[in-house]
C-alpha cells in the first residue's frame, strides 16, 4: 500500500482538474466558466510541482555542503506560467465584461437565445 | 503529513467553488484555493512559485474576478438540471488520468525520470556557469532566457488585448471629502502607512531575486499590488495621479525592450543570443549584469501590463 501516499498529489490534482472541467462544460454562467478555467490551471501547477519534488531535498537555493536540491525546472517553468496565466485570464474577463455590455448577460442561455432571435429577424427581411 | 491536510482543503474549496450559485462566495473561494495552493508549493520546496502563486492567484486574480462581478452581477441563475452527458465525460476523463498515474514514479523518488536528465546538470553547474544561488532565477533568466523572453512578449500582448477590449477611461481626481469609503479612517490611515514598504518589499525581491525566492515576475505583481492598493481605498483619480495610464502601455514595452536589447547587445559581441558572458571581461560578472538587466525588464513589463489591466477593469462603467 506504498502506493497510495505517493500517488495521492497526482490524484488530487485530477480530481481538481475535473472539477475546473466540469465548470467549463456544464455551467453556463461565462463568469464561473473563467473561474473553472483558473481551477483547472491551478491543477496542472500542482502536477507539475508535485513530478519536481525529491523527498529529503531542499528548495533548489545553493547552500554550502548540501547536494540533494528539488528539481528547478518545473519550479521556472510554473513561475512563469502563473504568471501568463494571470494575463491571460484578464482577457477572458474583458471578453465576459464586452458579452455583458453587448448582450445584456453572462447566461449561455439568454446569449444563445438572443443570437437566435436575431438570425430569425435576417432570415424575416430576406427574400 | 500537511501537503495531504493541504490537498484535502484544496479539494473541499474546489467542490464548494462548483457547487455555490453566489458568484461572489465563489471568488472569494478561488482566493482561499489559491493561497491554499501557494501553502502546498512551499511544503512541496517550490519556494518561488509559492511566491508567485500568492501573490498573483490570492491577489491580484480575486480582485479583477471582483471587478469583473461588479460589471455582470453577483449572482448565477439558478441552475440548469443535473446533465448526464457532463457528468459522464468528466467521469470519464478523471477515470483514464487516474488509470494512467497508476505506473508513474511516487512522489519524492530521487530515482524519477524528471530527476535524470535535465535537472541535475543545472543544480551541479549553475553556480559554476551562473553564478547565482538561486538556481530557479538561473534557470529562468539565463539557461532558458528565450523561453523567458516569449513568455514576457505574451504577458505584454495580453496586456494590450485587455486594453483593446476595454480601454482605459481616465477618471478626474475625486478631491477629499468626496471619496466613497472616506469614514473608513483607519483603512486609510493603515493602507497609507503600509504602502511605501510594499513598494520597498518589491524593490528587495526584484533585485535579490538571484540570491533568494524572488525575481522580476514577483516583484512586478508586488510593486503594482501596492499600487492597487492605494486605488481601492484612495479612489481611480489619485492612484491615476501617480502613475498615469496613458504611460502604462510605454512602461510595458519598455520592459520588453529592455530585455530583447539585452540579447541583441550579446549578439553584437559575437556570442549568441541572449548569452550574457559576452557583456563583460569575465563570463559570470556578465552573467550577473544579464541577468539583473532581464529580470528588471521582466518586472517593468509585469508592472505596467498588471496595473493598467486593473485600470481597464476599475475604470468600465457599469452599462445598463
Amino acid at each position: 500500500m506504498n502506493m497510495v501516499p505517493g500517488l495521492f498529489n497526482y490524484w488530487v490534482a485530477v480530481l481538481l482538474m475535473m472539477a475546473g472541467f466540469y465548470v467549463v462544460i456544464a455551467q453556463p454562467n461565462l463568469v464561473k466558466k473563467v473561474v473553472g478555467l483558473t481551477l483547472f490551471q491551478a491543477s496542472v501547477f500542482i502536477f507539475y510541482i508535485s513530478i519536481g519534488k525529491v523527498s529529503g531535498a531542499h528548495a533548489p537555493i545553493f547552500i554550502e555542503g548540501v547536494t540533494l536540491y528539488s528539481d528547478p525546472l518545473p519550479h521556472v517553468l510554473i513561475l512563469t506560467a502563473i504568471v501568463v496565466g494571470l494575463a491571460t485570464t484578464a482577457v477572458g474577463l474583458a471578453l465576459v465584461v464586452r458579452i455583458q455590455e453587448a448582450y445584456g448577460s453572462v447566461e449561455e442561455d439568454d446569449i444563445e437565445a438572443k443570437d437566435r432571435e436575431q438570425n430569425d429577424e435576417g432570415d424575416g427581411g430576406g427574400p | 503529513m500537511i501537503d495531504i491536510v493541504l490537498l484535502g482543503f484544496l479539494l473541499l474549496t474546489a467542490i464548494a467553488a462548483v457547487c455555490l450559485r453566489d458568484l461572489f462566495a465563489v471568488v472569494m473561494l478561488f482566493g482561499i484555493y489559491s493561497f491554499l495552493a501557494a501553502g502546498l508549493f512551499m511544503v512541496l520546496d517550490a519556494v518561488d512559485v509559492a511566491f508567485t502563486e500568492a501573490a498573483v492567484g490570492a491577489g491580484i486574480t480575486t480582485v479583477l474576478m471582483l471587478a469583473t462581478l461588479r460589471l455582470t452581477g453577483r449572482f448565477e441563475r439558478s441552475p440548469r438540471p443535473l446533465r448526464l452527458l457532463p457528468l459522464l465525460v468528466v467521469a470519464m476523463t478523471g477515470a483514464a488520468l487516474i488509470y494512467g498515474t497508476l505506473d508513474a514514479p511516487l512522489l519524492g523518488d530521487v530515482q524519477a525520470p524528471a530527476q535524470q536528465h535535465v535537472a541535475p546538470r543545472y543544480i551541479e553547474r549553475t553556480m559554476a556557469e551562473v553564478g547565482t544561488p538561486n538556481m530557479v532565477t538561473a534557470v529562468l533568466a539565463s539557461y532558458r532566457g528565450y523561453d523567458t523572453l516569449g513568455e514576457t512578449v505574451v504577458i505584454f500582448t495580453a496586456g494590450l488585448a485587455v486594453l483593446l477590449l476595454l480601454g482605459i477611461t481616465e477618471v478626474p481626481a475625486i478631491r477629499p471629502g468626496r471619496r466613497v469609503i472616506d469614514d473608513q479612517v483607519v483603512l486609510h490611515v493603515i493602507v497609507k502607512a503600509l504602502i511605501p514598504f510594499i513598494l520597498l518589499f518589491g524593490a528587495y525581491v526584484q533585485f535579490h531575486g538571484d540570491y533568494g525566492a524572488g525575481g522580476g515576475f514577483q516583484a512586478g505583481v508586488i510593486v503594482a499590488t501596492g499600487l492597487v492598493l492605494y486605488d481601492l481605498v484612495f479612489g481611480d483619480g489619485d492612484a491615476q495621479l501617480v502613475v498615469p495610464p496613458a504611460w502604462l502601455p510605454r512602461i510595458a514595452a519598455f520592459g520588453v525592450l529592455v530585455y530583447g536589447a539585452v540579447g541583441l547587445l550579446s549578439l553584437l559581441q559575437g556570442k549568441a543570443l541572449l548569452d550574457y558572458s559576452a557583456l563583460a571581461e569575465i563570463p559570470l560578472s556578465g552573467q550577473h549584469l544579464g541577468i539583473m538587466l532581464v529580470e528588471l525588464g521582466v518586472g517593468i513589463t509585469v508592472f505596467a501590463v498588471v496595473l493598467a489591466i486593473f485600470y481597464a477593469f476599475s475604470g468600465r462603467r457599469r452599462q445598463s
